[in-house]
């Protein structure tokens, strides 16, 4: 047997590597190291030819000082030099530093692949194999050009020694993976599959990673492979444990080609061949049997080997999923493993398991071990098991056994490894929103979660659990209960909070009869939490105030004592300022009536896949959910008639209440969205402003808008689009379009150069709409300047459903154009085609600036040559209202500037456009002449063409 | 900041990656690496990066945990022989236990071809423990399984000068 001694060969690098090693700091080592790069610099720059030896030994030198973090600069070319060396340690040499240090100097990659072609070319084994090797390290594109060609060749020629072979096959391989264009395997397919034949066990295990990669890519050219591939693992699991000699490992006669081959195998469907299926089903039984077999020995070489056989063939098993008896064969004996000693086992068979669980065949046999695995997560030391205990039970839960899986993972939660919390939590939510048989179980469950985990649960869950209590009337008095009694705790979740607010701010009503939770108890109950929540959570407590005053009067006058204390009243969010300013001026102007239709309780949310399962999703990463999960998903969701995804806008209620066919939908959402377009009101008092504004601006997607606030006649023609897109110029959500057929729902967000926008298309007829079609273009100039990308939509819409639409926008440069969205759909047979503009407009893409007077004025002087600036006079189209004017001023996207302008009448604004190219200052000012009902208008830009597209858009909003 | 957009706008790309084995570490308790073979591009900080990041991993786990361990998007195959930790970071569908007793055929391997190998052994050695690395791995794949046949091969190539 052969032996090393330490360093043999070559004594000086011996000595070195030791003194490093007795360096007693880094400053020693350093200052060794610098010595010796002097040392190996001066022999390669000196008169006298350095021997092969030397050179070999200083070479390796240098990659050891490399490989200790040190960069090396020099001595390339003595490396490359080796190569051409006749003496096998000095090639090897030469090789390994290239392969280490690979540089992409041209100069010398020429050279290097001169070397590797005379090696290659040189019939010697030895050094073969060290071009191969160099080959399959480096593997660059250089390489592949210069090689691709001749290694087939080498690998199925008949005179090749075996070695060669092996490493020929994954020498191709890598080419393969790095320039699949210049590897032709044309001619060389059958040969290549032949290899499977090989008489040589290791030219098969290298040879099948090869056919393996390309059978993935070329399924059809290698499908002969499957007949050789079963019988050659036939013939390994027939054989004895002594049979294979050198393949065989701790009795296992040839573990890794097994698996190998089994792997292959997973690439393709089952075997057509009768015979051949047949022979791959016995090879199975006969693996699965082994598994019961008494140990050849104690080893767990033994054990490990024979069972990475196993787990091979219970993944090929898994991915036939059409033969029951070898399904519940591997079930059962995964369940053995449950509960074996080796930590090793249970964790790859909890893995395996949860594979199982997704066949209809094992499915019920893999429940039968739930007792085990719930064990399994209360007591395995190992975090990762626990994790996959988890993900098993998830898998496996079913209405049968969903509440026990639920509790049990409830109460897990309260201990389990921070890391998992999150997945954990969305996994609970998922599966109580999926088998709840009665909901009060299922908002129990939820309340649960934001008790024992409420910094894990995302805004989805309390989202959902929202509208599911909306959409279900059987429910909300026993979830005005609970969270009633939840919030009696003196420390709470603030998600308990934002729950809590929601659901007594629309069914308080419910639970008033109880002295106990009278209107008066809850409002303080909420209140007392409101000075610890964070700004979004106070908006929405100030919402469900105000829907307090509207369910219970004499509420009201302690409610607008809250409203009017400077604390609301001059808060310094702006948010919250104008919540509280237009709620008490709601509260005390508007009839009991009009309150009633503005705040009347929430409708039921379209009917959408649950929001919560496309974020575990993204979080597992794209496969990690099943088809079948999600398509259950949808269904189960579909029974609930279960709520809407919902952007991840801090305010989901303001989106919720966008539905409401009141005109309450502002309320929430205002924030985005500033006044009167059309449809002037019928008096000019404050109060009819603000419900006017909230029926045109907010996005009732499917709800039909009462006359009085409509801002766009169902029965009017379509409108044409540029008045379309003006509509949206200061605000990102509400209605596109509509018709008698449809509606589109626009909801937009952006920061900086970025945007997506969700389109809602609804249908609202009662027969499906097929071959639905939406297309995006940027026509002209504005391809270059927008970068749009639209995901498909569901080629059919359902009577009176809605599908959902994203579109990511990227802003290049400056433009002027919109973006076109066309869309296409039959109806009764009849084609309908229309075009509109999508609202993308410039401002959209505004970063507000705030500055001092000083600031503004004197760069408002440097942007002074003429065409900077852009100016219009015009007629002002709607009444002149300071508050409206600001409102929308900001839905631009400016920031609007306070006590800039001497002129207090008077607007300034700044803003910076942010483009991938470049970023535009832009200054804005806006005097308002109220007696000629006149306002001028002035843009001033870094670049003229956004100045004149300002201009132009902003003359029409006002 | 990039970052930050893309994920804002759910434009993650993972590439594509087709390797089987990304890298072969071995680490001794301190964290000093014996050997790191790659089979991936990475540039060097991203390796220094990794090997810090498979030590802090893999060095907390006690003898009672699994063999295997989560890492990033794929999974660290690893197994510890005196202060040595022999680490192959594989894709998470991988067969875990044919990588696992991979690794214990490279080590008695080494070990016949080292007599008794030691830590020190990798040291002074570390060029040839690339060769051995070679004829058994290859561009991401398991090339040679059967002891004889490797030891063999390394008498030879060690008769050669």
């Amino acid at each position: 047997m052969p032996a090393v001694s330490k360093g043999d060969g070559m004594r000086g690098l011996a000595v070195f590597i030791s003194d490093i090693r007795n360096c007693k700091s880094k400053e020693a080592e350093i200052k060794r190291i610098n010595k010796e790069l002097a040392n190996i610099r001066s022999k390669f720059k000196g008169d006298k030819a350095l021997d092969g030896y030397s050179k070999k030994k200083y070479v390796c030198k240098l990659l050891f000082i490399f490989l200790l973090g040190h960069d090396i600069d020099f001595g390339h070319m003595e490396a490359v030099n080796l190569l051409s060396s006749n003496k096998y340690t000095e090639k090897q040499i030469g090789y390994l530093f290239i392969s280490v240090l690979v540089n992409s100097n041209s100069e010398l990659i020429r050279l290097i692949n001169n070397a590797i072609k005379n090696d290659l070319s040189s019939r010697n084994p030895t050094f073969m194999c060290l071009a191969l090797h160099c080959i399959a390290n480096v593997g660059s594109r250089e390489m592949a050009e210069a090689f691709a060609g001749e290694i087939p060749r080498i690998l199925v020629a008949g005179d090749t020694m075996d070695s060669v072979k092996q490493s020929a096959a994954l020498c191709l391989l890598r080419l393969y993976k790095t320039s699949p264009d210049l590897v032709l395997m044309g001619e060389w397919t059958s040969r290549v599959v032949h290899l499977l034949n090989d008489q040589h066990m290791g030219v098969v295990t290298a040879a099948i990673s090869l056919i393996t990669c390309l059978s993935q890519k070329n399924p059809d050219e290698f499908k002969t492979c499957v007949s050789l591939a079963v019988s050659r693992l036939s013939r390994i699991v027939s054989s004895a444990s002594t049979d294979l000699q050198d393949y065989t490992y701790y009795f296992v006669p040839a573990p890794w080609l097994s698996c190998k081959l089994l792997r292959l195998l997973q690439c393709y469907p089952p075997p057509e061949d009768g015979a051949v299926k047949g022979r791959l089903v016995e090879c199975l039984e006969t693996i699965l049997n082994k598994a019961q077999e008494p140990p050849k020995s104690k080893k767990v070489q033994h054990s490990n080997a024979k069972n990475a056989i196993l787990f091979e063939a219970i993944s090929l098993i898994i991915h036939y999923d059409s033969e029951p008896n070898l399904l519940v064969r591997a079930c059962n004996q995964l369940g053995q493993f449950l509960q074996h000693r080796e930590t090793n086992l249970r964790y790859l068979a909890l893995e395996s398991m949860c594979t199982l669980a997704s066949s209809e065949f094992s499915h019920e046999a893999v429940k039968t071990h739930i007792e085990t695995v719930i064990n399994a997560l209360k007591t395995e030391r190992d975090v990762s098991v626990r994790q996959r205990a988890a993900d098993l039970l998830y898998a496996m839960c079913d209405r049968s056994n969903a509440k026990q899986i639920v509790a049990e993972m409830l109460s897990y939660l309260e201990t389990a490894d921070y890391s998992i919390r999150e997945e954990m939590v969305l996994k609970v939510a998922i599966l109580a929103e999926k088998y709840a048989v009665d909901y009060s179980w299922y908002v129990d469950t939820i309340l649960n979660l934001i008790r024992i985990a409420g910094d894990y649960v995302s805004e989805e869950v309390w989202y959902r659990v929202i509208q599911i209590v909306i959409n279900r009337d059987d429910v909300q008095g026993y979830a005005a209960k609970t969270v009633f009694e939840a919030l009696q705790a003196p420390a709470c979740h603030e998600n308990m909070v934002k729950v809590g607010g929601y659901i007594l701010g629309e069914f308080g009503n419910l639970i008033a009869g109880d002295p106990r939770s009278s209107p008066l108890v809850q409002f303080n109950l909420l209140h007392s939490k409101f000075h610890l929540c964070s700004v979004p959570t106070r908006a929405l407590l100030l919402s469900a105030y105000i829907k307090f005053i509207n369910l219970f009067p004499e509420t009201k006058s302690t409610i607008q004592e809250v409203l009017r204390s400077d604390s609301q009243i001059r808060n310094s969010d702006v948010e919250l300022q104008q919540r509280a300013v237009e709620y008490l001026k709601l509260s005390s102007i508007a009839s009991t009536d009009v309150l009633a239709t503005v705040l009347e309780e929430m409708p039921p949310f379209p009917e959408r896949e649950s929001s919560i399962l496309a974020k575990l999703k993204k979080k597992k990463g794209p496969g990690a959910v099943s088809v079948n999960e999600l398509e259950e998903g949808k269904r189960e969701g579909g029974e609930l008639n279960g709520g809407g995804e919902r952007g991840g806008d801090s305010s989901a209620i303001a989106a919720s209440n966008a539905s409401t066919p009141s005109p309450s939908a502002d309320l929430l959402g205002l924030r985005t969205g500033p006044p009167v377009t059309a449809a002037a009101p019928s008096a000019g008092s404050l109060l009819v402003d603000v419900f006017s504004e909230a029926g045109v601006n907010d996005d009732g997607f499917l709800s039909s808008t009462p006359p009085s606030v409509v801002s766009e006649d169902p029965a009017t023609p379509l409108p044409e689009s540029n008045e379309l897109l003006n509509k949206f110029v200061c605000k990102n959500n509400g209605v596109l379009f509509e018709n008698q057929l449809l509606q589109i729902g626009i909801k937009s967000e952006y920061r900086q150069n970025l945007g997506r926008m969700y389109l809602f298309y609804g249908n609202k007829t009662s027969v499906q709409f097929v071959t639905f079609t939406t297309t995006v273009t940027c026509p002209g100039e504005l391809q270059s300047q927008l970068n749009v990308q639209s995901k498909t939509v569901e080629p059919l819409i359902e009577g009176g459903a809605q599908v959902q639409q994203v579109i990511n926008i990227e802003c290049l440069t400056d433009f002027t154009d919109a973006p076109l969205l066309n869309i296409k759909f039959r109806y009764g047979g009849a084609l309908q085609n229309l075009t509109l503009k999508l609202p993308v407009t410039i401002n959209k893409f505004f970063q507000p600036t705030e500055m001092a007077s000083h600031d503004f004025f004197q760069r408002w002087k440097q942007l002074s040559q003429p065409q900077q600036e852009a100016q219009k006079i015009f007629k002002a189209n709607n009444a002149m209202d300071t508050e409206v004017l600001k409102a929308k001023l900001l839905g631009l996207g400016m920031a609007l500037l306070e006590n800039v302008d001497p002129n207090p009448e008077n607007f300034v604004c700044a803003g910076v456009i942010q483009t991938k190219a470049q970023q535009v200052g832009s200054l804005l000012r806006l005097e308002p002449n109220a007696q000629a009902q006149m306002y001028r208008l002035t843009v001033r830009s870094s670049k003229d063409t956004v100045s004149k597209r300002l201009c132009e858009l902003l003359a029409e909003q006002f | 900041m990039n970052e930050a957009k893309c994920s804002w706008l759910g434009l993650i790309f993972s590439p594509v990656v087709l390797v089987q084995i990304r890298f072969i570490l071995i680490q001794n308790r301190a964290g000093k690496t014996r050997l790191a073979k790659w089979y991936m591009q990475f540039d060097d900080d991203e390796k220094q990066k990794l090997i810090e990041e498979v030590h802090a991993v893999v060095t907390v786990r006690d003898a009672k945990h699994t063999n295997f361990v989560e890492f990033r998007n794929f999974k660290i195959i690893y197994r510890r022989y005196a202060g040595l930790y022999f680490c192959i970071c594989v894709d998470v569908t991988d067969n875990n236990l044919a990588y696992l007793e991979a690794i214990h055929n490279f080590v008695e391997v080494l070990n016949e071809y080292f007599h008794n190998v030691c830590e020190l052994d990798l040291v002074f050695n570390f060029y040839k423990v690339y060769t051995v690395v070679d004829e058994m791995f290859l561009a991401g794949e398991i090339r040679e399984t059967s002891q004889t046949k490797v030891l063999k091969q390394l008498l030879m190539l060690q008769s050669l000068e």
